[in-house]
């Protein structure tokens, strides 16, 4: 191979690809050199220098994950120098930084505490002029504790690059610098989508989820009717944070779990998620029928709807009518669930949420979502939320054994839990209009063309009696926008787009645990992998087959599509702009 | 969207408003050419406001969050209006050592402003300037193209008064 190169690590040969770099090419020589800022072709920016080499012959010190390899490099990663070197940047940062780990919700998963143990670093690097900056507690999604934030601007580079966002940036500089929303605003008054991909990847203590585990501690102890529902991607990962394999499937035992912290009934989102097939397939086939505005988008990801309302209003008349599957879920927890199944009270029943995603619990604020005064969702707990509870209550989820969710709210089918990868509702919808239209059975049900990790899809299929139905699907924001743009310069043309805020789709949501960030896309394959096992396993896989969907609108919802359907499972959206702080 | 700020009429009835859009026009979708942008807004109103920079981002297509980043890490930029005399202190070594801080704490008091902001008539704003390379007379003040030295407080006032 021509385009090899060849280099010695601390002594050893390696044989590498043209264009690695050298913390890449160390790797292979089985080195871990320490990073902070790096993320894979995402923030390669060489600002923290924690990752520094010496390269035979050269002067000074390099920062390894910037440097490309070339023939016959002779690189030491662990000189004295080096781990001096090393050791003053973390110091560097420490002596502007809270000494807070034993009460910091990253403790024991902080990069940078791990950093400081690594190295070794002296107890007074602690001794430092520090910044105050107060906490970010405008929105229900994320709290920001500038405090904590190390500038090393993985944050950033998520946002305007992967998310196409641009939310936040760097302001001022030297000690008076920090990272912050649309001028020094509050995240709340921003245009940010809330999906968390910021706090995904921050390896601090500064971005980080809305924690809501002691308000569910709390309604469980309040003898409260609480409820709980469990999104699909959940299952696929809740795992690793027990030490099972990445994407080991582990529905039964967290639903065990889940009884064992004491909520009376244990549902699945993905009995919803066959809802809203039958009411998204319906609104498709309608608008194809009669001439509708096309094409058709999806609306169950709550980052992506956010982000239409500031970016692209113009397209809001394209997003389904559809609640998301948690808001439909919650609806009907609060309406056919407490008049016709446990018979209770509203104020008895407090219904709770399990996602993978911080954007969830801003849906779940909105006005829209709820009657009166009464909210379809009362809390959210991410997947990293619910692992914190499981700890605290010292239950061990990877010793549990299996349990089953409550009827009728827990029966589900395939294309209800592959809405947990990104193509999946595509797919679902597509099993269950295919079959309504052409009124014979979709032969071959998985339509891998939508399936996968790759940032924008793309099939056709000819449905008989309706013709030709182009369809896309979209997962990340930076994807989703420049679909849009194609969309809207005509480049392209669908029928149906289906978009979600995460790259990935819901399996790589903002409040997911976080994997190391090399293994970032092998993780998401494996959540990928188990979801469509987790489908071609169960006996039902179309929506409409599915038995507690059918009786439900026989026995209270009425027809797909009609009245009663429409005032809990349907919503509208806001048009807010990219300075939303003009509406006021 | 419109360009039409719905909280104050200073668009409309400004005509450097206009010169901006014009001037901007060519940058259209110009992600390159933020800091450019900028220089050209704050050589026509003398300031970079919150309404410029929102009004750089949306036609350059910059997100404003980079926008405000840029504006305020490079400190040619001002983000708020400046008197009629910029009055500048230095800081550097040499003036420090011989008591550039009591100066500076002394004009903020005859001003009654702090560091980097403007008096309320419009008349003068208060900086810090880099070392200008007149360490033999530290401590040193600039007021517009004019340079006072070894200053003592107690000459502030009447220096103040000349402007
Ligand atoms: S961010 Fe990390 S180092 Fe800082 S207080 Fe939290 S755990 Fe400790
Ligand atoms: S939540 Fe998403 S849009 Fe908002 S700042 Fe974070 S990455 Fe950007
Ligand atoms: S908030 Fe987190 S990711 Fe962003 S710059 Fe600070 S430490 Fe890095
Ligand atoms: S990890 Fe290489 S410079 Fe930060």
């Amino acid at each position: 191979m021509g385009d090899n190169i060849k280099l010695t690590v601390d002594g050893q040969g390696v044989e590498v690809t043209k264009g690695t770099t050298v913390l890449q090419a160390a790797k292979v020589a089985g080195i871990e050199i320490p990073t902070l800022c790096f993320l894979e072709k995402i923030n390669e920016i060489g600002a923290c220098r924690v990752c520094m080499v010496q390269v035979q012959g050269w002067r000074g010190l390099q920062a390894s994950c910037v440097l490309p390899v070339q023939e016959g490099m002779v690189i030491r990663t662990n000189t004295p120098e080096i781990r001096q070197a090393r050791r003053v940047n973390i110091e560097l940062i420490l002596s502007n930084h809270p000494n807070n780990c034993l009460t910091c919700g990253r403790n024991t998963t902080c990069e940078l505490q791990k950093l400081a143990s690594d190295l070794h670093v002296n107890a007074d690097a602690y001794k430092g002029e520090k910044s105050e900056w107060p906490l970010d507690l405008s929105n229900p999604s994320l709290i920001r504790d500038p405090n904590k934030c190390i500038l090393c601007r993985r944050c950033v580079a998520v946002c305007h690059q992967v998310q196409s966002v641009g939310a936040l940036s760097p302001v001022e500089r030297g000690f008076g610098s920090v990272i912050s929303p649309d001028a020094n605003r509050q995240l709340a008054e921003a245009a940010c989508a809330y999906c968390g991909q910021c706090a995904a990847v921050c390896p601090t203590g500064a971005l980080a989820e809305v924690d809501n585990t002691e308000i569910v501690f709390k309604a469980i102890g309040d003898k409260k009717h609480v409820v709980v529902q469990v999104a699909p991607a959940v299952r696929v990962a809740i795992g690793e944070e027990f030490g099972l394999a990445r994407g080991a499937i582990s529905t039964g035992q967290m639903v065990t779990g889940l009884r064992m912290l004491g909520f009376s009934a244990v549902f699945d989102t993905d009995f919803a998620a066959d809802l809203t097939i039958l009411e998204e397939a319906h609104e498709l086939i309608e608008r194809v029928k009669w001439g509708g505005k096309l094409p058709l988008i999806t609306s169950c990801s709550p980052g992506w709807v956010k982000f239409v309302e500031h970016f692209y209003p113009e397209f809001l008349p394209n997003l389904s009518s559809c609640k998301s599957p948690q808001q439909m879920l919650g609806a009907l927890i609060k309406s056919y669930y407490a008049t016709d199944v446990v018979k209770l009270p509203l104020e008895q029943i407090y219904s709770v949420s399990v996602m993978p995603c911080t954007a969830k619990k801003y849906e779940a604020s909105r006005a829209e979502m709820g009657h009166g005064n009464v909210q379809d969702v009362d809390a959210v707990l991410t997947t990293r939320e619910l692992a914190r509870m499981f700890r605290i209550a010292g239950i061990d989820l990877a010793r549990l054994p299996a349990g089953e969710f409550d009827m009728p709210l827990g029966m589900s089918t395939g294309a209800g839990v592959i809405f947990g990868a990104s193509g999946g509702v595509m797919e679902a919808a597509l099993r269950t209009a295919f079959e309504w239209i052409a009124g014979v059975p979709l032969e071959k049900l998985d339509l891998v063309a939508v399936r996968g990790l790759e940032g924008v899809k793309e099939a056709q299929i000819a449905i008989p009696n309706l013709g030709l139905v182009k369809v896309a699907v979209a997962n990340g924001l930076g994807n989703a926008r420049s679909l849009l743009e194609r969309i809207k310069d005509k480049e392209v043309e669908y029928h149906f787009v289906e978009i979600m805020a995460c790259p990935g789709g819901c399996l790589g949501g903002g409040g997911q645990p976080r994997s190391r960030y090399e293994d970032n896309v092998s993780t998401k394959q494996a959540r990928l992998e188990s979801i469509y096992k987790i489908d071609r396993e169960l006996p039902l896989r179309r929506s409409h087959e599915n038995p507690a969907v059918k009786k439900l609108y026989a026995e209270y919802l009425g027809s797909i599509g009609g009245e009663k359907a429409h005032h809990l499972l349907h919503t509208t959206y806001v048009a807010r702009g990219r300075f939303p702080w003009r509406n006021k | 969207m419109t360009d039409q700020c719905k909280c104050c009429s200073f668009k409309e009835t400004d005509p450097r408003w206009l010169e901006l859009e014009r001037i901007l026009e060519p940058c259209r979708g110009d992600t390159g050419a933020l800091i450019q942008a900028l220089h050209k807004a704050q050589d026509l109103f003398g300031f970079v406001s919150p309404e410029v920079q929102e009004k750089v981002a949306e036609v350059l297509n910059v997100p404003l969050s980079e926008v405000y980043g840029v504006a305020t890490f490079y400190s040619l930029f001002s983000l708020k209006p400046r008197g009629e005399n910029k009055i500048g202190v230095c800081l550097g070594t040499a003036c420090y050592v011989r008591g550039a801080a009591q100066v500076l704490a002394e004009l903020e008091k005859q001003l009654n402003i702090k560091l980097n902001d403007t008096t309320q008539d419009g008349k003068f704003t208060l900086e810090i300037t880099r070392c200008i390379g007149a360490c033999g007379l530290a401590p040193v003040i600039t007021i517009n193209e004019d340079v006072y030295g070894r200053l003592q407080p107690d000459k502030i006032k009447e220096i103040l008064d000349k402007y």
